[in-house]
């Protein structure tokens, strides 16, 4: 026990270096998705091997039918600083969502179905999650092609294994 | 800073081995990079993309995101990770002599 309470040293944290990492999808909204997105491709131009899991409702974000209408959470999100019951007004979600993408279209920041493609581009697997699959009633065919397969939670741990986890 | 020599010419390099002044790039300088991150010999396409990373870099002071570059540089994503498998961006604009790109995309 004693050797778990001592710290590392200094150097060896320094010399270390993230070779591989899994990334887990599992919100549905703008700002739950993109974040994963920019990681997983942030990753593979480091070098990084890197792959996405998409569960419950991150799933949108690699759904044809979906992953080009996804919004922006305007309702219990306190990071925008409104009012819940003006975020709940019609049309409101809608236009902080066009608000933000025209934000992010001046940095370059692909929008989603561009973002997931680019991503499958630059070799990072794509997986959904066989749990939420079969609780939403898909298969691989409500998927975009890029996404390689259905997995259980213990093939996902198998793929992880040796590099880190990144839960989003 | 330091100093370095590729293809027997001195550069100033930063930390992590990009050139700080881009206008001391040659092309056997850019052979010798290449060489020492594990590409022994730059192809035709490798040129395009590192030609296209270096040009855009001194027209607009930045270098292009992995967005415009498969979009703009004629070498798709999946290709320009096949020439560059450790990171094309990083990688082109070393062995270009530009900085190392700053953004997240």
């Amino acid at each position: 026990m004693t050797e778990l309470l001592e710290h590392p040293m200094r150097e060896e944290i320094e010399r270390t270096t993230i070779e591989k990492v899994s990334i887990v999808i599992s919100k549905g909204s703008l700002e739950g998705i993109y974040p994963g997105l920019i990681m997983a491709n942030g990753a593979r131009m480091e070098g990084i091997e890197a792959d996405l899991f998409f569960t419950f409702f991150g799933l949108d974000a690699i759904r044809r039918d979906r992953h080009a209408k996804i919004k922006v959470a305007t309702v219990g999100n306190p990071g925008l600083h409104l009012p819940t019951l003006v975020g709940a007004l019609p049309g409101f979600s809608a236009f902080a969502t066009r608000m933000m993408k025209r934000q992010m279209e001046k940095l370059d920041i692909p929008p989603i179905p561009e973002f997931v493609e680019l991503v499958a581009d630059s070799g990072a697997g794509l997986y959904a999650c066989r749990a939420s699959v079969d609780m939403f009633d898909l298969s691989m065919e409500d998927f975009v092609p890029e996404v390689r397969d259905i997995l259980s939670v213990g093939e996902f741990y198998e793929l992880a294994a040796g590099g880190e986890i990144i839960f989003t | 800073m330091t100093t370095t020599v590729y293809a027997d010419t001195p550069v100033e390099v930063d930390a992590e081995g990009f050139l700080t002044d881009p206008g001391q790039w040659t092309e056997p300088i850019a052979e010798r990079i290449a060489e020492e991150n594990g590409i022994p010999e730059l192809t035709d396409r490798h040129w395009l993309v590192v030609r296209f990373m270096r040009e855009r870099y001194l027209a607009t002071g930045s270098a292009p995101s992995i967005r415009a570059l498969g979009k703009e540089s004629g070498v798709p994503v999946k290709e320009l990770y096949r020439l560059f498998p450790k990171g094309p961006a990083k990688l082109a604009a070393r062995i270009g002599g530009i900085p190392k790109p700053r953004g997240c995309i």
